[in-house]
């Protein structure tokens, strides 16, 4: 026991990580029946805008300007990637999202020149702590507690709040829900609002756990987020959150057990198995036949 | 009506042999641009996937994302099988005993003599690459190809990360070098006929070969079938197509070419690694097929030598700091450019205008002095702000050129591929193929 805890609580905090990741992947889904490829990307860039504010700002207005400047730009990747393409076929608003992932990749290379840079450090958050005889940073131990509160906020937020039951309307039925004077622009700019937002607390909360950022480091969190969220049911959150802990759990598990080249496919091996057995996730709903 | 006219697979199959000797008198001027002959051999290659990714996702509908991953099972099924047993000692250094001892290549050579024997045992190689991939599509198939759209993408994207994880496992390593380079293989280069170099000769050769089988498959029966499931799969199943069996077919043909790619790649590179097999890799050919048009393999080939080209070779300068020599170049540059935004900008702002105009007078509202939409507006005021950024650079100092170095290129590119697939859905060919281009309207009937 005492040797797995260490992976084990690497896990969670890993897992708690790709559950805020992968909540912005499973609520764009849910609306627009998009795999969101950029998504990965906006969290990088969450990384370097938190490079580049932190070396001339300090801290406390840094965070939220990270926050802010990450929203700015999924929305914008939404109004100008996405929206045209609305009538469009699936195919080709994926394509569009593959298009957005290179080009934001190529433009982050082109502004960093390719090189890994040093993310900040945290103050409070960095700091190691001692738990149960294991020395890791108190990030770590963070982690989890953080998404769960932020996804118990964002749940009350869809059930309770008005914005959220337009959204749960604009998940079940697109048409009708626009039909109902739901106005459909606002309430998918305010899903990539809600999204990038986790994304950029999930950045914050990765990058202080690994030290450097590089254009390319977001595309497997990315990929692996969305692997959660098929997971858990796509379209569901608590689903995102609990197949993002499985997820993390499971790879950090492999890695303890030396078989460091298997951590990535033992991820998609997952989702291969649960799209084959239950291709509706852990908690995801039938889709409605249509005719 | 029937007329006496050659037949269209005659003069395509003439312009391909035209093709194919200029290609080889190209490969033998001395003093040739490098560069030239860089961008047809990859062009080639990449032409080939290209078309084989379009065969799946323009022609049969099912939009997979494993082509690297099949790719890679070519190339390294070619590598392993062509290694010289003198050089597998020095290939597998950090495996003692690697390599599997023989050499399909150097064997045929010596029993066929060098040059005829090197060649079939390169075809031989080539075409089992393409099987292992097959097989491995077939397995794959078996679970994935059940799935939908954008889930049928996601796994097969992780079944290629999968497949790239397990070659660069250690246990391997005496077969698949780990996660180290394969290298010393057969390739291009040891072809030559009499003086002859064929460098540039026998990718086009194996390509234009397998790009042509492709085409004959679309025109079949089969892939009338596959044509019928993309259009729409419940009535091809009322047709009596069996979705699960066209499917698989389209899904394994397609990989089979993949792998013949993959194993070409490796040739032209001289050397293999697993981790250039990456999921960019497939996203790059993805954006190949958009460009030319999805379902167009004509489209697709131009759009390959388009891409390799641009971003080999005629794009390379965007990567380079460019200092002009004096101001007067400086001014011209800064005019040229000015005159180019202005001119784009207004086409925009005069197109939008005349639209928007025609549709308020149709709902009687009143006029403007020019109607826009969001977009026609974001187009001015960037276009304004581009001036700006012109205007400061003429009354600055500096005469190097601002934003040029190294990785602007791909923003240029990556931009200019995104605005294809926002306002030129259809891309370069739409579903045309480049006869279609010269054939006159009556004569269809």
């Amino acid at each position: 026991m005492s040797r797995i805890l260490p992976y084990l609580l690497g896990g969670i905090s890993v897992g708690g990580q790709y559950a805020l990741i992968a909540i912005g992947y499973t609520m764009v889904y849910g609306i627009l029946r998009l795999i969101n490829f950029a998504h990965g990307d906006i969290f990088t860039a969450a990384g370097f805008f938190m490079v580049y504010a932190t070396a001339s700002l300090p801290l406390y207005l840094s965070i939220p300007l990270v926050i802010l400047l990450t929203i700015f730009m999924g929305v914008l990747v939404e109004r100008a990637a996405y929206k045209p393409l609305r009538s469009a076929p699936r195919m080709s608003v994926m394509i569009s999202a593959i298009g957005v992932s290179y080009l934001l990749q190529n433009v982050m290379w082109y502004i960093t020149g390719g090189l890994a840079k040093r993310y900040p450090v945290i103050p409070w958050i960095s700091d190691s702590v001692t738990v149960l005889g294991y020395t890791t940073k108190r990030v770590t131990i963070i982690t989890p507690f953080l998404t769960v509160i932020l996804v118990i906020a964002l749940v009350i937020l869809i059930k309770k709040t008005k914005i959220g039951m337009a959204m749960r309307a604009a998940s079940r039925d697109f048409e009708t829900a626009q039909l109902m004077g739901i106005k459909i622009d606002n309430v998918i700019s305010f899903t990539f609002v809600v999204g990038s937002a986790l994304a950029a607390v999930g950045s914050m909360l990765y990058f202080s756990n690994y030290a450097t950022v590089t254009p390319v480091v977001g595309a497997m969190p990315g990929l692996k987020a969305f692997v959660a969220a098929v997971f858990g049911g796509i379209g569901s959150i608590p689903g995102a959150v609990l197949g993002g802990f499985i997820i993390g759990i499971s790879e950090t598990l492999i890695k303890g057990a030396g078989l460091t080249t298997f951590s990535d496919a033992v991820t998609f091996a997952l989702l291969i198995i649960i799209l084959v057995v239950k291709p509706t996730g852990l908690f995801g709903e039938k889709p409605t036949q249509k005719v | 009506m029937k007329t006496n006219r050659i037949p269209q697979s005659f003069k395509i199959a003439g312009a391909f042999l035209l093709l194919l000797a200029v290609v080889l008198m190209l490969d033998n001027v001395p003093g040739i641009s490098v560069m030239l002959l860089i961008v047809l051999r990859k062009g080639a290659i990449y032409a080939l996937v290209a078309v084989s990714m379009n065969l799946l996702n323009g022609f049969t509908g099912l939009f997979s994302l494993g082509q690297a991953g099949f790719m890679l099972l070519g190339a390294y099924t070619y590598a392993i099988l062509t290694i010289p047993v003198g050089n597998q000692a020095l290939v597998y250094q950090r495996y003692p005993n690697g390599g599997i001892g023989f050499s399909v290549t150097e064997s045929l050579g010596r029993v066929l003599g060098q040059q005829p024997g090197l060649l079939l045992g390169v075809i031989i190689c080539l075409i089992l690459g393409g099987i292992v991939a097959g097989l491995f599509a077939y397995l794959i198939g078996l679970p994935v190809l059940r799935l939908k759209s954008d889930y049928l993408a996601i796994a097969t994207l992780g079944f290629a990360e999968i497949i790239r994880a397990v070659v660069q496992y250690e246990k391997l390593g005496p077969i698949t070098n780990g996660s180290n380079l394969l290298s010393n293989f057969t390739n291009f280069s040891n072809f030559h006929l009499g003086s002859l170099k064929l460098d540039t000769v026998m990718p086009f050769v194996f390509a234009g070969v397998c790009i042509w089988v492709i085409t004959l498959i679309i025109n079949s029966t089969y892939g009338r079938a596959f044509k019928a499931i993309r259009d729409d799969e419940v009535a091809a199943e009322a047709m009596g197509i069996n979705l699960a069996n066209h499917k698989r077919m389209s899904f394994i043909i397609s990989s089979f070419f993949a792998g013949i790619s993959g194993a070409m790649l490796a040739m032209y590179q001289a050397s293999v690694q697993a981790t250039i097999f990456k999921a960019a890799m497939t996203y790059e050919i993805l954006l190949i097929v958009v460009l030319g048009g999805i379902g167009s393999i004509s489209g697709s080939i131009i759009a390959a030598f388009l891409f390799v080209g641009s971003s080999e070779w005629w794009l390379r300068f965007l990567d380079n700091t460019t200092v002009l020599p004096n101001f007067n170049a400086k001014l011209l540059l800064a005019i040229i450019f000015a005159a180019v935004v202005v001119g784009v900008v207004s086409l925009v702002a005069y197109k939008q205008n005349k639209a928007q105009k025609g549709r308020s007078a149709a709902v009687g509202r009143g006029r403007k002095l020019l109607a826009l939409k969001p977009s026609g507006v974001i187009t001015i005021v960037v276009g304004a702000l581009v001036l700006l950024g012109d205007l400061l650079f003429l009354i600055s100092p500096d005469l190097q050129l601002p934003l040029l170095r190294s990785g602007f290129r791909m923003v240029v590119f990556s931009v200019v591929v995104m605005m294809v697939v926002l306002f030129f859905s259809r891309g370069l060919m739409g579903d045309k193929e480049l006869p279609d281009l010269f054939r006159t309207r009556h004569k269809r009937l």
